[in-house]
C-alpha cells in the first residue's frame, strides 16, 4: 500500500500499557532496574494515547538498549552510540510522530557521546531516556562514563575506577535541552511522573534513570539508593525550573551522596523552559520558500537553463 | 572538418581562474556549442595552482580530452607547470608584456600572445580583481569568443551586485579586446570557436548538481550529510531543490550521524540519501552494515578523492570500489553503482534510488572529485519519461494476525511497515533476527535469513541492465572501464576504432554484484581484457578476477588525475602489438 500522508498519533480508545508491549520475553537478568523502565515507558504511551503504529523507539546497543524489542511501537535498536542520530532522522522525516530514545550510560556518554548535544542544542522534540546502571553490563562489566571512582572493572585498572563520573544533567543543561530531569527506576510513581513530562514537554527532553545493574554493579544497589532517594522538587527546594544557572547549581550536587555518607540522591526535574523547536524553524524556512509537495518541475528546470 | 578546441586557463587559486573557465563554458553553451569542463584546484581556499579547462565543438564531446590548443597563463607558475604542454600548434595568452611575473621562452611553433591582465587591471581600472575579465576580452578578440553570449552570462551572474558592477566587467572585457587590436594587429590565428547556434532545449549541470538534481527527480525528500570535499556541494544544491519539493536536508555532526539519520528517515518510508568521500565511507562502514541487516533501503553516494586517509581532497581517484563494494564486516550484500558522465549523474542516481526501494537495500552511488565538478550541458529532463519504482509498503495485518517484516519470500524481499499503517510496527534490529524481528541465534534462522539477504540480488544483472557493448565479437582487445573512465575509453575506442583497429568496450555502470555473465561473455568474444582505471591496485580488475573467470590486464594510474584518451589509446596501441603480456604504466599528465 502507499504511505499515508499523514499519521494518527493518538488512539481515540485508551489502550492498556500491557497493549505496547511486545510478545517477546525479556532477556534482562532478574532484579534489572531496565524492567521498571519498560514498565513505565509503556504506561507513559498509554496515558500519552499513543497510536502504537505512530511512535517510534530507538536505541543503540547494551543491556538497556534491548528495550524497544520488547514494546508494542515501531522500533529501532541500531548500532551502538548511534541511537540518538537514528532517532534525528526518524523524527525530521515525520515530525509529528512521538520519537524516544531509550539507551544506556555507555551509548549515550561514551561511545555516543558526540550525538547527544546537536539535538539538544536544536532542541528537536524528542525524548532522551537513558538507562544508568553506571556500567557496562553487556560486554560484563567494564567502567562507563557515569561509574563512580574505585568501581570494579574488568578493563580498569586493577584498583577499580580512576575517573570521577561525568555529570549528566550538567552536560544536558549545557547542551542545550529544555527538559532535564533525573529518576530512579525503582520508584514507578515518580518515574511515570517524569516520563509522562517528558514526553509531554514540546522541545528536547532528557531524563537520566538511575536503573541499578544487579549483576556487575554491586555498589549502586536498590539497597543502597533506597533510603537516599530524595526529590528536589518538593518542599520549594528547586521550583525554579526555567533558571539556568539555579539548575547548573543544583546539578551540581548530583554526586554528593559519593562523598559523604549522609548525603541524598537526588531525583527530580532539573530544567524545564519553553522555546522553539526545530521542526517549527524548519517549517517557517518551507512557508518562505512556498515548499510543496507537487513541485514545479518545468520552474525547478529553468534554474540550469544555460 | 569538426571543431574541437580546449581552452585552459590557469594560474593562482582565488584570481579568477576557475570563474574564467566557468564564464568561457556558459557563452559557448549559450552560443549553442557543445562543452565539456574539467577543472582542478588545492585543497586551500586561497592561493596554490588551479586550472579550469574548457573543452569546445559543434558536435557531441565525449570527455574532457588530451590536454588544450589554448593556455591562458595568468602567472609564472602556470606557465612552468605547463611549458611541457607547450607543443607546436599551441598558442599562449599570458600576463605580459608588462606587469606580470614572468617572461616566457620562445617555444617552436607556439603562437604568444602577451596581454597585460594585471598591469591593465591595477593601472587602468584599479581593481586587480578584474584581470580575468581581461584576459576574457583577449580570448573574445583573438578566437572569437562570442562577446554577447559572455555579456550575457556576465550580467546574469552580476546584476544582483548592481548595473555599475556589470558594466565595470564589461569594460574589462573591452580593454582586453582593445589591447589585442592596438599590439596585434595583422594577427593570424590557427584556433577559433565554433559558429554560434541555435541553443537546443538543454539544462547545464555540474556532476555533483545533477547528482542533487536525480535525487529529487527520484523522489528524494531527505538529506543527512556532513561536510567533506569534494561532496559537501551535492547537499548545497539540495538545500536549494529540497525548497521546491518540501523535502528536508540536515547537517549532522559526522558521517556516522549523516547515515544514520538517513536510515532512521528511510525507516519512516520518507526516501533518503547522503553523500560523502572517502574519510566518510570509513566512518560508515558499521552503518551500512545496519541498513543491510535491518534491511532499509539508503542510497549513499562517494564521490571519490584521493585516499587513503585525508589523502588528496580534491584530487580525481577511483580507490574506494573496495571499501563500497566490500566494506562493513559479515556477508554484507549491497548493490554499488559507478557514474560516467554528468548524465549519468541524473539518471544512475534514480536508478539508485529504485533499485535502493525495491531491494530494501543500501545501493553505493559512486562519482569522482574531476566529475563532481565537471560541467556538461544535457537534453532537459523530462519529469515525465522518469519510472519511479516505490517501496514495497506492507498492508495492515487481519485481525489477530502478526505483522511479520522478515517474512521469508521467494524474491528475498519482505513487505515493509512504516508509521501510519496501522498493526505493522516492527523493531528493526542490527541483530540476527526471526521473521518477526525478534532477535534469534538458532542455525535454521541464520541459514534462512542470510540466503534471504543474499537472494534479494539474484538475476540483479538480468533485471537491471544498464551495461553498454561496443566493438564486435572477436575483436583483439576489450576494454572494461568504469566511471569517469567510461567517457575517456569511449574517446579512445572511437579514435581506435576509426583507425581500423579491432577494439571492443564494455561499459557497466553497476559494479557490484558484479555483472559476471556479461563479463564473461565480453571477455570471450574478445582476444584479451584490459581494465583502464584511476586507482593503483586496479580494484575493479581485481573483483572481476574474484568474481569472474577472466583475468584482466591492468592499466592503472594514481596520480590524481583523470586519465585522458590519449593514454588509453597508447595502451591499446601498445597490447595490439604485443602478443602478450601487462600494459604499459601510465605516465601522461594534465597538469
Amino acid at each position: 500500500m502507499a504511505l499515508p500522508a499523514t499519521l494518527n498519533v493518538h488512539v481515540t480508545e485508551p489502550l492498556k500499557p500491557k497493549d505496547y508491549r511486545s510478545e517477546i520475553v525479556p532477556t534482562w537478568c532478574p532484579g534489572c532496574g531496565d524492567f521498571g523502565v519498560v514498565g513505565a515507558l509503556a504506561k507513559a504511551y498509554a496515558e500519552q494515547l499513543y497510536e502504537p503504529s505512530s511512535v517510534t523507539t530507538v536505541s543503540g546497543i547494551g543491556c538497556s538498549s534491548r528495550l524497544p524489542l520488547w514494546m508494542n511501537s515501531f522500533g529501532i535498536h541500531s548500532c551502538h552510540g548511534r541511537a540518538v542520530p537514528v532517532a534525528i532522522g526518524a523524527h525530521l522525516a515525520r515530525p509529528e510522530m512521538p520519537v524516544v530514545v531509550t539507551i544506556g550510560d555507555g551509548d549515550c556518554f561514551s561511545i555516543g557521546g558526540g550525538h547527544i548535544g546537536p539535538p539538544a542544542r536544536r532542541n528537536m522534540n524528542m525524548t532522551v531516556i537513558v538507562m544508568d546502571n553506571g556500567t557496562f553490563a553487556l560486554t560484563k562489566n567494564q567502567n562507563s562514563p557515569t561509574s563512580r571512582v574505585g568501581l570494579p572493572g574488568s578493563l580498569a585498572s586493577g584498583m577499580g575506577n580512576l575517573d570521577e563520573p561525568m555529570n549528566p544533567i550538567e552536560l544536558m543543561i549545557t547542551y542545550g535541552a529544555t527538559f532535564v530531569a533525573q529518576t530512579y527506576s525503582a520508584n514507578a510513581k515518580h518515574m511515570g511522573l517524569i516520563i509522562n513530562q517528558a514526553l509531554s514537554h514540546k522541545g528536547f527532553s532528557f531524563v537520566n534513570v538511575l536503573s541499578p545493574c544487579p549483576t556487575y554493579n554491586k555498589v549502586d544497589t536498590f539497597a543502597y539508593f533506597k533510603p537516599r532517594i530524595h526529590d528536589i522538587n518538593e518542599e520549594g527546594e528547586h521550583t525554579t525550573l526555567t533558571d539556568r544557572a539555579a539548575a547548573l547549581v543544583k546539578a551540581g550536587e548530583l554526586y554528593e551522596h559519593h562523598k559523604r555518607e549522609d548525603a541524598p540522591v537526588p531525583v527530580g526535574v532539573y530544567y524545564k523552559v519553553d522555546k522553539p523547536v526545530y521542526a517549527e524553524k524548519v517549517a517557517k524556512v518551507r512557508e518562505y520558500y512556498k515548499a510543496t509537495d507537487n513541485p514545479q518541475w518545468d520552474e525547478i528546470l529553468d534554474r540550469f537553463k544555460p | 572538418m569538426a571543431i574541437d578546441l580546449t581552452i585552459k586557463v590557469a594560474g593562482e587559486g582565488g584570481e579568477g581562474v576557475i570563474s574564467s573557465g566557468d564564464f568561457i563554458m556558459q557563452a559557448a553553451t549559450r552560443a549553442g556549442m557543445e562543452v565539456v569542463t574539467f577543472k582542478s584546484f588545492p585543497a586551500e581556499i586561497k592561493g596554490g595552482y588551479a586550472l579550469s579547462q574548457v573543452r569546445i565543438s559543434d558536435q557531441k564531446i565525449p570527455s574532457q580530452g588530451d590536454g588544450f590548443d589554448i593556455l591562458v597563463a595568468f602567472n609564472g607558475e602556470a606557465y612552468e607547470v605547463n611549458k611541457p604542454l607547450l607543443t607546436p600548434g599551441t598558442i599562449m595568452v599570458w600576463d605580459g608584456p608588462k606587469g606580470g611575473d614572468f617572461e616566457p621562452e620562445e617555444h617552436d611553433g607556439v603562437q604568444m600572445f602577451a596581454v597585460p591582465m594585471s598591469d591593465i587591471a591595477k593601472n587602468q581600472l584599479k581593481n586587480y580583481i578584474a584581470k580575468n575579465m581581461v584576459a576574457m576580452g583577449a580570448v573574445v578578440e583573438l578566437f572569437g569568443l562570442p562577446e554577447e553570449s559572455l555579456k550575457s552570462s556576465i550580467h546574469d551572474k552580476f546584476i544582483k551586485k548592481g548595473q555599475e558592477v556589470v558594466d565595470f566587467n564589461y569594460q574589462a572585457i573591452e580593454l582586453g579586446r582593445a589591447w589585442i587590436r592596438e599590439n596585434y594587429p595583422d594577427r593570424k590565428v590557427t584556433q577559433s570557436f565554433p559558429e554560434s547556434k541555435e541553443q537546443k532545449d538543454l539544462v547545464i549541470l555540474e556532476g555533483n548538481q545533477a547528482l542533487a538534481l536525480g535525487a529529487v527527480m527520484a523522489g528524494c525528500r531527505f538529506y543527512g550529510a556532513y561536510p567533506i570535499t569534494p561532496a559537501t556541494s551535492v547537499g548545497n544544491h539540495l538545500v536549494d531543490l529540497m525548497h521546491h519539493v518540501n523535502g528536508t536536508v540536515y547537517q549532522a555532526e559526522d558521517e556516522i550521524s549523516a547515515l544514520a539519520t538517513v536510515i532512521g528517515a528511510s525507516f519512516t518510508g520518507v526516501k533518503s540519501m547522503t553523500c560523502t568521500a572517502g574519510p566518510g565511507i570509513s566512518l560508515m562502514q558499521e552503518l551500512i552494515g545496519l541498513a543491510i541487516m535491518s534491511e532499509v533501503p539508503v542510497v549513499i553516494g562517494d564521490i571519490q578523492r584521493g585516499g587513503p586517509s585525508t589523502g588528496m581532497p580534491t584530487k580525481h581517484d577511483q580507490g574506494d570500489l573496495f571499501a563500497c563494494c566490500l566494506g562493513s564486516h559479515g556477508d554484507a550484500p549491497r548493490i554499488v553503482l559507478a557514474v560516467a558522465d554528468v548524465s549519468d549523474c541524473v539518471y544512475l542516481t534514480i536508478d539508485a534510488f529504485n533499485l535502493a526501494e525495491k531491494y530494501q537495500t543500501p545501493v553505493m552511488l559512486l562519482s569522482d572529485a574531476s566529475l563532481s565538478i565537471q560541467t556538461e550541458p544535457i537534453p532537459r529532463p523530462d519529469m515525465s519519461k522518469v519510472k519511479l519504482v516505490a517501496r514495497e509498503f506492507a498492508e495492515p495485518p487481519a485481525e489477530g494476525e502478526h505483522f511479520n517484516r522478515y517474512q521469508i519470500t521467494a524474491s528475498g524481499v519482505s513487505p515493509m511497515g512504516a508509521p501510519g499503517i496501522p498493526g505493522t510496527n516492527y523493531a528493526a534490529t542490527g541483530l540476527e533476527h526471526a521473521e518477526d524481528s525478534g532477535p534469534r541465534t538458532n542455525i535454521e534462522t541464520r541459514n534462512a535469513m542470510t540466503e534471504k539477504r543474499w537472494r534479494k540480488f539474484d538475476g540483479i544483472e538480468d533485471a537491471f541492465t544498464p551495461i553498454e557493448r561496443e566493438g564486435e565479437d572477436g575483436d583483439d582487445l576489450g576494454i572494461i572501464s568504469w566511471g569517469m573512465t567510461q567517457s575517456v575509453t569511449r574517446e579512445a575506442v572511437a579514435r581506435l576504432r576509426a583507425q581500423g583497429h579491432k577494439v571492443s568496450a564494455l561499459y557497466p555502470k553497476m559494479l557490484w554484484p558484479i555483472p559476471q555473465k556479461q563479463i564473461e561473455a565480453f571477455a570471450k568474444s574478445v582476444k584479451k581484457v584490459v581494465v583502464p582505471e584511476a586507482n593503483f591496485q586496479g580494484q575493479f580488475a581485481d573483483l572481476i578476477k574474484m568474481r569472474t573467470n577472466v583475468v584482466p590486464i591492468k592499466f592503472n594510474a594514481y596520480r590524481g588525475e583523470p586519465l585522458i584518451p590519449k593514454e588509453i589509446e597508447n595502451m591499446a596501441l601498445n597490447l595490439l602489438q604485443q602478443a602478450a603480456g601487462a600494459a604499459p604504466k601510465a605516465r601522461l599528465a594534465i597538469h
